[in-house]
């Protein structure tokens, strides 16, 4: 499928749409508070839906639909399980901390609460973070836009060589973001957000329903696929007996509660979208109205990986049986092309095998492939878009994080403390320049290393498990000290170092994988390595800082008001309806969450 | 001065709408249930929307004012 001049016109109308944004968006950014808290003026609709899109990159919309594909409907955990709750959690218990201690940023609350160091150590780590996480969406992007061939008629027609097509979409959309976010700061950002949202979802939806025709339903796929691919929670009872290869209290405290509120509690990226609200109430509505959008995504980015994998078992028969291994459907797949292909090696031009020797599906493709197989020119623009809406969406969330951090956490606390706001102003416009020209940077290094992905869940799994417990023993617990907490959080990252040094997934080589110090103990899967390695570093750093907050000074209690949930006045009446209260939010999103669960158990 | 984001919301819907759209009607189109002219005026449907809420938050809010 190449795109026509109708698509071409989408794309072009969507990138010109999101510029105009920008620019409009800075005729109101004048001040520091403008640009990197968008003058805490967003109402909280526009803030919940931002605060989806910015953790909504290519590693949402690709890899969740690839895990559908390969693990079928258990993906879901990763939303039910793995986002809900926590995003409750942050709206109703530590919002208040976060925007009542008027911090700019997650690291500040932490300078707020304990010390100078602890903030710093926190504040790097990120900056480090949202780099290389950007970047690897960038490479992912023009990965994928070069392995669609969508580009390349026109490539040949103007004689350029098809290898310009990955520079020409890294340069494009850095440039594109830079524009918008260098112009209107994170104004900027949060508005293309809300766009991107609507575009997503306006892409994938119509994608799933034409999907499920061609497959027979819900019950057609129940049929085709069988128990293992359509039920979330069957054979969660031991690691052997899912697909996952993960038990179900390495998925509830790993990924449920560890790993999540991890993500979604403390990570900058998130949390600054509800910063911005304009009120306290705005602001932990946020995440709440985020949650009740969210918890449908599973139908949106999943069911299109479950649709492709059945139109690969079963071509053109819906409600067949297909076989229940994926090595067997990666058979058929060589013989019948399907929805997804086989994996090849790009070295040898052979088909990538297993451990038992079957050919591998290459999943990554499967969303995209069916993108291509099933929409006219016309949904194909509004398709291509939404997948580009998506990139672009979750790179800016990393760079509007990255220069807020940048910019007050380690320009102004170490190299100049006292200059004018409309100074800060100016380190922030050019950190969002250099922090996408370092993207950009990382996005060519990924290119260089084939395991930079694993590399990504590494870094994650050693900053976020364990600065969880920081977080939240700073705000429910009084006497945590700054040594304490510093103190911790270095041994919380010093564990999951250890824990992944040290064990190693079965049929898995030494390296970046784990055992690069010795193989201690092998889990049934990688996944459920990476969850064992986040609940050992968030325990060590518990544990670890509570034990150095009992022998060191505490802090003076009268300057922890506003940080510490004890030393808090309770957030009075809510003025407004009762279904705009948080608690009753919280309450009903975790309610329907629950029904989901109970649903496609 | 304030800037509703409802306003470029609709105004890009609405014109990929009518795009979508013009594809489905005039355009040709695979075997099946016409795709293109049905979520295009889906589409022109919530751009529609969109640019109404707008016009009546400033409306409500110039007469405030």
């Amino acid at each position: 499928m190449h795109m026509g001049a109708v698509d071409w016109g989408i794309l072009a109308l969507y990138l010109a749409f999101v510029l105009v944004i920008g620019v409009l968006a800075a005729r109101r950014t004048k001040s520091g508070t403008d640009f990197f808290l968008a003058g805490r003026s967003i109402p909280a609709w526009v803030c919940g839906l931002a605060f989806i899109s910015a953790n909504l990159g290519a590693q949402e919309v690709i890899g969740m639909g690839a895990s559908g594909a390969k693990y079928g409907i258990a993906t879901a955990h990763f939303y039910w399980v793995g986002a809900i709750p926590a995003m409750v959690f942050v709206g109703v218990f530590m919002m208040p901390f976060y925007y009542g201690s008027k911090a700019r940023s997650a690291p500040e609350y932490l300078r707020m609460r304990f010390d100078e160091k602890t903030r710093t150590l926190n504040a790097l780590t990120f900056a480090l973070m949202t780099i290389i996480s950007s970047g690897v969406s960038m490479y992912a992007m023009a990965k994928l836009i070069q392995t669609l061939h969508v580009f390349d008629v026109p490539f040949e027609r103007l004689g350029l060589p098809q290898a310009w097509i990955f520079h020409l979409a890294i340069l494009t959309s850095a440039a594109v973001v830079l524009v918008y976010i260098y112009m209107g700061g994170l104004r900027g950002a949060i508005y293309n957000e809300v766009l991107q949202f609507f575009l997503i979802v306006a892409g994938f939806a119509p994608l799933v329903w034409l999907g499920l025709r061609q497959v027979g339903g819900w019950h057609g796929l129940q049929t085709t696929l069988g128990p293992s691919y359509t039920q979330a929670w069957a054979g969660m009872a031991h690691a052997s007996t899912n697909r996952l290869g993960v038990d179900w209290f390495g998925l509830v405290m790993g990924l449920g509660f560890v790993l999540s509120f991890g993500y979604w509690c403390t990570d900058f990226l998130i949390v600054q979208r509800a910063m911005a609200a304009d009120s306290m109430t705005s602001a932990r509505r946020t995440p709440l109205i985020a949650a009740g959008v969210k918890m449908f995504f599973p139908f949106l980015v999943i069911l299109p990986g479950l649709i492709a994998l059945a139109l690969t078992a079963a071509p053109d028969r819906p409600g067949a049986h297909a076989p229940a291994s994926a090595g067997a459907v990666a058979t058929i797949a060589q013989h019948e092309p399907g929805v997804i292909p086989i994996k090849m090696d790009s070295s040898t031009g052979k088909p990538m095998l297993d451990a038992k020797g079957h050919p591998q599906l290459d999943y990554d493709l499967a969303t995209p492939n069916l993108l291509l197989r099933y929409f006219p020119t016309g949904m194909l623009g509004v398709g291509l878009t939404a997948l580009l809406a998506s990139f672009m969406s979750g790179m800016a969330g990393n760079v509007t994080a990255f220069n807020t951090v940048w910019t007050y956490d380690i320009y102004q606390a170490h190299i100049r403390p006292e200059a004018s706001d409309a100074h800060y102003l100016m380190v922030g416009r050019l950190a969002t320049a250099i922090g996408i020209l370092l993207s950009v940077a990382s996005a060519y290094l990924a290119s260089q290393f084939n395991n930079i992905m694993d590399l990504i869940q590494l870094i994650m799994a050693f900053v976020n498990a364990p600065v969880f417990a920081t977080f939240l023993l700073g705000m429910f617990w009084k006497r945590t000290t700054g040594h304490g907490a510093f103190v911790g959080l270095a041994t919380g990252t010093i564990v999951a170092a250890l824990h992944h040094g040290l064990t190693l997934p079965v049929d898995a080589l030494v390296g970046a994988k784990g055992g690069w110090i010795m193989v201690m103990h092998s889990y049934p899967s990688e996944m459920a390595q990476n969850f064992w390695t986040a609940i050992w570093a968030w325990s060590a750093c518990f544990v670890v800082t509570i034990a150095v907050s009992l022998v060191t000074k505490p802090h003076d209690e009268a300057q922890l008001a506003g940080l510490v949930y004890s030393l808090t006045p309770k957030i009075g009446g809510d003025k407004g309806p009762w279904y705009g209260n948080p608690v009753i939010l919280g309450a009903i999103v975790l309610a329907v969450t629950v029904a989901l669960n109970l649903i496609f158990r | 001065m304030t800037f509703d984001v409802r306003w470029p919301i609709g105004l890009l819907f609405l014109a990929i709408g009518v795009l979508v759209a013009g594809a489905g009607l005039f355009g040709a189109q695979p075997a099946g249930p016409n795709i293109d002219l049905g979520w295009g005026g889906a589409m022109i449907v919530f751009g529609t929307v969109m640019v109404a809420l707008a016009a009546l938050a400033r409306r409500a809010r110039e007469r405030r004012e």
